[in-house]
């Protein structure tokens, strides 16, 4: 036995941007992924919940004598029955059980558990309830008028009702005066100054639509409580480590004796980031019965009672100079709340950085005030109010260049932010590239020439005409400081057999974080995929997380990732090196082997290093914990500060053919450039891209909830309609590595960004084919024949 | 209070019965009563394919077919195109999903696994436009579709490679 023929070398290789498959993705397959539809516990029952059958109306009474009595009902409860529930969500406006009133077609007035589904619905179904219609306020235009319906007149009590509002309660809404739900106010520089300095001032009013997420596994939980009073569920939560505590508040309960475990959600894209009603009537129904409940929805019901995108009439003013340069932007917005107060009423945090910093603007003015109606409740949603604010400020761009005879690509191009700028808002750009993307899309789609074309062509004869648009987005890619910790928590544990357990606070929502970070943590540890299994669903064994939101997982969860890796790492080293009796820095981890950091010889297996550690006198495991919190800061009370950790960007172009018989668009061919910072999993990122892309497609020509007097006219995938796989555009999409310092490997977010251009693009590109201008979405063949033909109204709003 | 019926069937290739209500579907009687959870829920009206099952060869919404109706009949679901080794376009088309990232949620795969097995039964060698027709009764929220396209013109591709004739 030679030692010479034993030695091995080991070459250097790379897991960053690689095509990674999806770790669960053959689990998912087979069929064999157990979401929370597929889960029963022994004993469960089935909860389910009785809607209002009025949009606006008092509650004059509720009889639950016949539902009660029914064989295999085991709990009936109302309002009157949790005399300690509490108001929720954004606003703490919203009683999980109305007992005096109901706000809108969704509203919860009472909730059976039983021992069948069949058993709960014919439950329900003998419920009376008794209403006193009070008059419906759908449209926001009216909610300030004088003599306004009030939606939230009367205080709410702990206790549920008002009548019962007792002195000194616990919690208690204090009901509003006005129809104002929140008011958002930012400003820099001085916009009279701004347009004084222009020599172009335009203004119109643009109105986006109800959309929802249709996530395809309807919404659920499983609420069990055990021996000791200690809740447990199984939610479909983004954020388990804020609603564990929030949850508390609303049960008036100990965090600490509230444990969720999240099993994989059939999509999530920001519609479960609040608490809603039926998920505090499960915990009490779960009370009640002394059983575990399962509470699954319908999908009527997902329609009916889950949050939407938020509806927004806004009305942009922008000015320029005759060299292209932008002088101000004067923006107000209403938005339409419905009837609770959730997130959709917050995206204006998103909405003015948009107008704010996307390009460089000296002067902006931003105002919006969120509305009570009693229409459905809008809540977090993909883009969070970019989606609309970009709709706005691209059409603009496109029209302001249009209106000094400047190409609107030179004219993105003149104001487009650079790294470096500290825009008026705070936002620092660290890494930038978003001239990068610009010229990228404008050469990969041929932008100018096509427009050109295009423009000459529509005076040409046929009913088809082709059209080209540009649009541009920055969004936070580095996490967004909101909440005091905008943080993530790994532990990582290495087993005997160099197998890795990264226990990780981050959510996954299909995402594919899991894969992304397991392969984070094999960059540095030399590990192939395989050597990795993911904890991350679980609150009682996860460190705290502040969920999955704001693009933030791969950027803040994997910084936590690779903390606990290298701290694995330099651990694993230093026993090495003290075992081979040379430096630390001489040695690498590669291919499962600790080896010579200048050849690449393999010097022991990692397995071997690691039982040699655990199995002698001193007897160690290398486990390791990280947490990470970004360097970014909150904002002030004016909403100035570097809010994220690093910023992303993106340019899409959206080709079109418009059929101007018909008023069909349809999306022929999307170019985009995305500043990711570096790609880290090819393969996850393209089809992060290509989802999000498909999505603002859907937004801008298919989808809509059509609400009629508060009243959802569409709660179906018949009517509602979501893009399918023939109308898919040709995706062409190139990567901007602008290599983030601070970004894991470089990267940065990009869950969001996708989506937000298309409907922008689209606009303009509907322009570039016919010369007609669209300020309303979406772009049905209805809308789009009307405006076509000069039928249409042109949004109008003006604040009070 | 509901009337229940007697039916025996082949699911996944095992000779069965069961005792089902008789408004029930096929999809609560497989996830209800006969435990298999692969097939999923996802409108309950026949929209969005989430529910596709086989039978008797053909692809079918097992919400929209009653549960009595299976009766007599042959009836694969995703375990069984998952548990059969025979079936060397059912491991290809998953092997395919896998590597072309045709996943992300998953909730909606179960269906589109069953509705690209059934349409490459039926058209081995469908091309892009045909696969894309083939697939337009089943929703997917995340991908934007594309990836899973790719995955089954990549099985097509293959067959047509191995094919004779």
């Amino acid at each position: 036995m030679t030692v010479a023929e034993k030695t091995r070398f080991i070459q250097p290789d790379t897991l960053i941007g690689k095509r990674i498959v999806k770790m669960d993705a053959p689990e998912k397959i087979e069929g064999k992924t157990r979401y929370i539809h597929d889960i029963s516990l022994p004993g469960q029952l089935h909860g389910k919940i009785l809607r209002s059958a009025r949009v606006h109306a008092r509650i004059k009474s509720i009889d639950c004598s016949a539902a009660r009595s029914l064989p295999g009902v085991h709990a009936v409860i109302t309002a009157a029955d949790v005399p300690d529930q509490r108001p929720i969500g954004v606003a703490r406006d919203h009683l999980p059980l109305k007992g005096d009133r109901v706000r809108s077609q969704r509203d919860e007035i009472a909730a059976v558990a039983a021992d069948s589904e069949e058993i709960a619905c014919q439950a329900l179904k003998l419920i009376r309830v008794e209403y006193e219609d009070l008059p419906v306020l759908s449209d926001p235009r009216d909610a300030l008028k004088p003599g306004a319906v009030l939606i939230h007149p009367e205080p709410h009590g702990a206790d549920g009702s008002s009548e019962h509002l007792k002195q000194g309660a616990p919690v208690a809404y204090a009901g509003k005066p006005d129809n104002i739900a929140m008011r958002f106010d930012y400003s820099h520089g001085d916009v009279a100054q701004g347009e004084a300095e222009s020599d172009v001032v335009i203004e119109d009013t643009f109105q986006l639509h109800y959309v929802t997420h249709c996530c395809m596994g309807v919404s659920g939980i499983i609420a069990e409580f055990d021996a000791s009073g200690n809740l447990l569920m199984y939610s479909n939560t983004q954020v388990p480590f804020l609603h564990k505590r929030e949850f508390a508040d609303y049960l008036n309960m100990d965090p600490a004796r509230i444990r969720i475990i999240q099993p994989p959600i059939g999509g999530g894209f920001g519609s479960k980031l609040d608490i809603y009603p039926f998920e505090v009537i499960c915990v009490f129904l779960a009370r009640a019965a002394k059983r575990p409940v399962k509470l699954l929805f319908t999908r009527e019901e997902e329609f009916l009672a889950s949050p939407t995108r938020q509806p927004v009439l806004l009305t942009l003013r922008s000015g320029c100079r005759k060299d292209g340069t932008l002088t101000f932007r004067q923006v107000n917005t209403l938005h339409d709340n419905g009837a609770y107060t959730s997130w959709g009423a917050t995206t204006p945090f998103v909405m003015m950085q948009t107008f704010s910093s996307l390009y460089r603007v000296p002067h902006c003015d931003y105002h919006t005030v969120a509305v009570y109606t009693n229409n459905p409740y809008a809540g977090s949603f993909r883009g969070y109010g970019n989606l609309q604010a970009t709709f706005a400020i691209e059409q603009h761009m496109d029209m302001l260049a249009e209106a000094i005879g400047m190409d609107p690509f030179d004219f993105r191009l003149k104001n487009a932010q650079d790294a470096g700028e500290v825009t008026g808002q705070g936002m620092s750009f660290k890494s930038c590239g978003f001239k990068d993307c610009l010229n990228t899309v404008a050469t990969r789609s041929d932008y100018q020439n096509k427009r050109k074309l295009n423009q000459a062509a529509q005076s040409a004869p046929g009913a088809i005409k082709r059209g080209i648009g540009m649009a541009s987005m920055l969004h936070v890619g580095g996490g967004a400081k909101i909440y005091p910790s905008d943080g993530c928590g790994t532990i990582l544990k290495l087993d005997d057999f160099a197998h890795v357990t990264l226990i990780t606070g981050a959510s996954e929502i299909g995402q594919g974080s899991e894969t992304v970070l397991s392969q984070l943590v094999c960059e540095e540890l030399g590990l192939p995929m395989s050597a990795l299994t993911v904890v991350n669903n679980d609150t009682a064994i996860t460190p705290w997380d502040v969920g999955v939101h704001a693009s933030r997982t791969t950027f803040i969860a994997g910084n936590s990732a690779i903390g606990a890796a290298k701290k694995a790492k330099v651990k694993i080293l230093a026993a090495a090196a003290k075992k081979f009796a040379c430096p630390e820095a001489d040695l690498g981890l590669r291919g499962g082997w600790v080896i010579k950091a200048a050849t690449g010889e393999a010097l022991i297996d990692l397995p071997r290093l690691l039982r040699s550690l655990h199995f002698t006198d001193k007897a160690e495991l290398v486990m390791t914990t990280f947490y990470y919190e970004p360097p970014s800061v909150h904002q002030d009370k004016a909403y100035k500060g570097d809010v994220s950790a690093a910023y992303a960007w993106a340019t899409q172009a959206v080709e079109v053919e418009v059929d101007t018989e018909t008023g069909i668009v349809r999306m022929v061919k999307v170019t985009g450039a995305h500043d990711v910072g570096r790609v880290l999993n090819r393969l996850g990122i393209e089809g992060q891209i290509e989802g999000g892309v498909v999505m603002g497609q859907g937004y801008a020509l298919t989808e809509n909830l059509m609400i009629v007097n508060g009243v959802m006219k569409n709660p179906n995938f018949r009517d509602y309609k979501l893009v399918t796989a023939p109308e898919i555009p040709e995706m062409d999409i190139s990567f901007i590595e602008s290599m983030d310092g601070e970004g894991p490997q470089g990267a940065k977010g990009v869950g969001e960004a996708p989506a937000i251009c298309i409907a922008a693009a689209t606009a303009n590109a509907i322009y570039n084919a016919t010369g007609v201008r669209m300020f309303d979405l979406p772009f049905t063949p209805e809308r789009v024949y009307r405006a076509l033909h000069g039928k249409s109204e042109k949004p109008s709003w003006k604040p009070l | 209070m509901s009337l229940m019926h007697d039916i025996a069937f082949t699911l996944n290739g095992v000779k069965r019965s069961a005792t089902v209500r008789v408004d029930m579907s096929a999809l609560d009687m497989l996830r209800d009563v006969v435990g298999l959870t692969g097939t999923k829920y996802g409108c309950g009206e026949g929209e969005c394919g989430a529910c596709t099952i086989q039978v008797d060869g053909l692809s079918i919404n097992s919400c929209l077919m009653f549960a009595v109706d299976c009766h007599g009949r042959d009836v694969v679901t995703i375990e069984g195109l998952a548990d059969d080794p025979a079936s060397g376009r059912a491991a290809a088309l998953r092997h395919a999903f896998v590597e072309h990232g045709a996943v992300q949620c998953g909730f909606c795969t179960p269906g589109m696994m069953m509705q690209a097995s059934h349409l490459l039964d039926k058209h081995p060698h469908a091309d892009e436009d045909s696969i894309k027709r083939g697939i337009e009764g089943n929703i997917c929220r995340c991908t934007g579709y594309k990836k899973i396209v790719d995955a089954i013109v990549a099985v097509s591709h293959q067959e047509g490679k191995g094919a004779t004739t």
